[in-house]
């Protein structure tokens, strides 16, 4: 049996933890451990949180895209903006890359998403946005 | 949402978090605690997890942060009380390698006896 959702938000840190929260309440009735739920909501949250701030710029006008997908298993999670897009995604997930050089930024969302995830797809084009694609086998 | 409970002992501040640490809610703890590490002459910062439920990259960046401030200081940072979830956060992005790790603050304080 599939199951999947969709939902819109606007693009604002604070709706974040509503995203991360959704995902664990789309997951709930199967019985996953804390730490596979902490993992999916990471991955989430990195996912999300570029799109806000790089996608977006955290123009709460603008709307992030996020569906969830369950079918025999795998977990797919798409996050979707239509935001400024990356010019060189390769460049972008490479470990500690950032776009802004204060001391306070790890440039580790896209390696974190990638060890939680089974696969991680990036698919981007400069002005019209970009579209993260996670699978994660559950169990 | 993230709540704080900040204590100062001689030059160590404590932060015991509680909640969610991401992106949205750790500007808000950079503040505070960057306004109190400069007013005390702070030395070395004392994280307490025990009671945090969620932790990504942005947890990373603020302690990376932390320590880069410390160190020129000839301090540093203790992180105490790790889920499994964040100690597997600290493993990947190699904070375990330039942050002290405690298993709670009693720990974290013998270590701070030793190096202060």
């Amino acid at each position: 049996m599939k199951n999947y959702m969709e939902m819109q938000f606007s693009a604002t840190l604070k709706n974040v933890s509503f995203a991360r929260a959704t995902v664990a309440c789309f997951l709930l009735e199967q019985d996953l451990t804390l730490n596979v739920i902490n993992e999916i909501k990471t991955i989430v949250s990195e996912a999300v949180t570029n799109a806000v701030v790089h996608g977006y710029a955290e123009d709460p006008g603008k709307l992030v895209f996020m569906s969830l997908s369950l079918e025999e298993g795998k977990l797919t999670i798409t996050v979707r903006d239509d935001g400024v897009g990356i010019p060189d995604v390769k460049k972008a997930r490479e470990p500690l890359f950032t776009t802004r050089e204060d001391e306070d930024r790890a440039g580790l969302g896209f390696t974190i998403m990638e060890i939680f995830s089974d696969s991680v797809e990036v698919l981007s084009e400069v002005g019209r946005g970009t579209t993260v694609i996670c699978t994660k086998m559950l169990g | 949402m993230l709540n704080v409970q900040i204590l100062i002992k001689k030059n160590v501040l404590y932060a015991r978090l509680e909640g969610e640490l991401d992106q949205y809610t750790v500007e808000d703890l950079r503040v505070r605690t960057t306004e109190l590490m400069e007013r005390y002459q702070i030395r070395y910062l004392v994280l307490n997890f025990q009671k945090l439920q969620f932790m990504d990259s942005s947890g990373v960046g603020y302690i990376i942060g932390r320590y880069n401030r410390l160190k020129k200081r000839a301090g540093g940072v203790v992180l105490c009380s790790l889920s499994e979830h964040i100690w597997k956060l600290v493993l990947l992005s190699g904070l375990n390698k330039i942050c002290a790790i405690a298993k709670n603050e009693d720990e974290a304080n013998e270590y701070l006896g030793v190096v202060l």
